[in-house]
């Protein structure tokens, strides 16, 4: 079936004239169709619009455009609902933003097209990225097609269900604390946060601007490095993006052995709490890895334990500044008062959830006077603690290696009520966006019963994409878990 | 937290919330302020903030007139809009 194909194979049926692009987005429809009832991982999807791209990328393909020009030519590809999509709705899974339709394409979208992708569909999110089970989306949670009675994780996790379950070749999301990394963990895919600066964040809606990176979900690493490939690189709309020339990251798929290759385990990783599956899936991968000629070594990242407190005071500070263009004035929700400050209490009183208000209510008190140093600044300064314990960690290995999640998914509910506990299922994922490295969620084994999957993050210096990319892809070749499919794929 | 308004700070950040909300989220942000606190512990005695990762500064564009979204596009969301404009409520009486 085609809407089983990774990118790649897609590409290559494409380019053989075996199938259409039209043929590959009806092949996405059919599954929606039959599984959306059940996921939940859509809001919503312009069908015409969808299928009058994959028509010109016919015509496209029929008129000898060739792949060097057009990479991802009839690719059918999804995006979280927090992306600026020109003429289609952008909701950010908020009832603040009702009736927003985007005046323009962010850059990864305009990027996407121009490689030739068929871009459709808006899928589901924690509300404003803020949360780890798309179960603070205000239009109902997306559920993991492993298992419907659990949570697919988030906040990315409409595009993880999806790709999973093969409703779209591959998706793009955003990880601000674990976003991409943590679901795609949960729901057995590849998700990669790249180095920030990498991948422009213009026309995405910022939740926290120092920590948002934006990243593919894919169905394997080579279609990670094929997609990042087309999204990254420098763009003058966003002041933080790099301007330096990308590597070509096919090159590091080699499959070769990592002889040479030295790994770190950080001590600090080794919490209380963890799945006991978890841990055997992740011995096994660092037995894989080895086997593969990768040598490892212990590292220290000693500043580990405060990582989550120090994102909980810099990701909601950012924020509180962030969400404050929702007042009811531009665009999305008004609720009317009798004053322009009553008009925007109430509108952000009843537009936004509990746990985006909890989230700006923190931060606006960790920024205010009388507590910005105590909380605010302090944080910025054990972040830059934790940004020099992985630097000195990269000066003696080339990448990191931990489990992405504590637990496998866990049950729709489970965590809701106790926000702290929901915060501390990033605990392995939120260092990688504060001290500014990439990372990638690669799938490494599966639970006995329910079969749910695991992941293994590998963690890499600055601009060491092509690193986590040769880890992985060798890793890949040598085990069958990124083949594994859900049940309702 | 003992110190820890809630009814001040959602006033601060422009979000009205009900009286079942305000004390649902001032207990839940008390745990939350509870677990932050721990970061008193670490000495940052002589350690620099960092507000990003990036090893940029200063970025600017050339001073050259480039093109922006048209009035019409960027009028299209407002929920209220008047003569090309974005209407609120009367600010000054």
């Amino acid at each position: 079936m085609l809407h089983q194909l990774t990118v790649a194979e897609l590409i290559d049926r494409l380019d053989r004239r075996e199938c259409s692009s039209t043929e590959a987005l009806d092949a996405c429809l059919g599954q929606m169709a039959r599984v959306e009832g059940q996921l939940h991982a859509f809001l919503s999807w312009d069908e015409a619009d969808a299928r009058r791209q994959s028509a010109a990328a016919d015509a496209a393909i029929a008129s000898g455009v060739t792949r060097a020009e057009r990479p991802l030519l009839g690719v059918p590809i999804a995006l979280k609902d927090v992306f600026c999509h020109q003429g289609q709705p952008c909701g950010c899974g908020s009832r603040i933003l009702q009736g927003f339709v985007a005046p323009y394409d962010a850059t990864v979208v305009s990027r996407l097209k121009s490689a030739g992708a068929v871009v459709f569909g808006r899928l589901n999110m924690d509300e404003f990225a803020m949360g780890s089970s798309t179960e603070n989306s205000a239009f109902g949670p997306t559920l993991n097609p492993w298992d419907i009675q659990r949570i697919p994780g988030g906040s990315s996790g409409g595009c993880a269900a999806a790709v999973a379950a093969n409703e779209c070749f591959a998706a793009l999301g955003s990880d601000t604390g674990g976003s991409i990394r943590q679901p795609a963990a949960l729901c057995g895919i590849v998700g990669l946060k790249p180095t920030y600066g990498l991948v422009s964040r213009f026309g995405l809606v910022a939740f926290a601007s120092s920590l948002d990176q934006v990243g593919p979900f894919t169905k394997d690493i080579r279609d990670s490095a094929l997609l990042l490939q087309s999204i990254a690189g420098h763009d003058s709309h966003d002041s933080t993006s790099i301007p330096a020339p990308l590597p070509d990251y096919r090159k590091a798929l080699t499959g070769e052995s990592l002889k040479g290759v030295r790994l770190g385990l950080p001590k600090e990783y080794q919490v209380g709490g963890m799945d006991p599956e978890v841990t055997a899936a992740f011995e096994a991968s660092l037995k894989q890895l080895t086997g593969l000629g990768a040598e490892l070594v212990e590292v220290s990242l000693p500043h580990t334990e405060y990582a989550a407190a120090t994102y909980y005071i810099i990701a909601p500070a950012e924020a509180s500044a962030n969400l404050s263009r929702f007042d009811g004035v531009r665009y999305g929700l008004r609720v009317d008062g009798s004053s322009p400050e009553e008009m925007n209490s109430r509108t952000r009183g009843a537009g936004f959830g509990p746990e985006v208000k909890r989230r700006i209510i923190l931060g606006t008190y960790v920024l205010s006077s009388g507590y910005y140093d105590a909380f605010y600044v302090r944080a910025q300064k054990v972040r830059t603690l934790i940004r020099q314990d992985f630097l000195r960690a990269f000066e003696q290995v080339d990448a990191i290696v931990t489990p992405t999640t504590p637990t496998p998914a866990f049950r729709l509910g489970e965590k809701s009520e106790d926000p702290l506990q929901m915060y501390l299922s990033d605990i392995f994922t939120i260092s990688c966006n504060l001290a500014g490295i990439c990372g990638v969620s690669i799938p490494c084994g599966l639970t006995r019963s329910p079969r749910l999957p695991m992941g293994l993050q590998i963690l890499a210096p600055p601009f060491g994409e092509a690193t986590l990319f040769r880890v992985a892809h060798a890793y890949e070749q040598s085990t069958p878990w990124h083949r594994e499919r859900s049940p309702l794929s | 937290m003992s110190d820890f308004d809630i009814r001040y700070v959602s006033r601060l950040a422009r979000v009205s919330l009900t009286p079942v909300e305000e004390e649902k989220l001032g207990n839940q942000l008390g745990l939350i302020l509870g677990y932050i606190a721990q970061l008193k512990e670490v000495d940052v005695h002589g350690v620099e903030p960092l507000a990003h990762a990036v090893p940029l500064v200063n970025v600017t564009r050339p001073d050259v007139p480039t093109g922006s979204l048209d009035p019409e596009a960027a009028l299209r969301n407002a929920p209220a809009r008047s003569n090309g404009l974005f209407v609120v409520p009367k600010i000054v009486e």
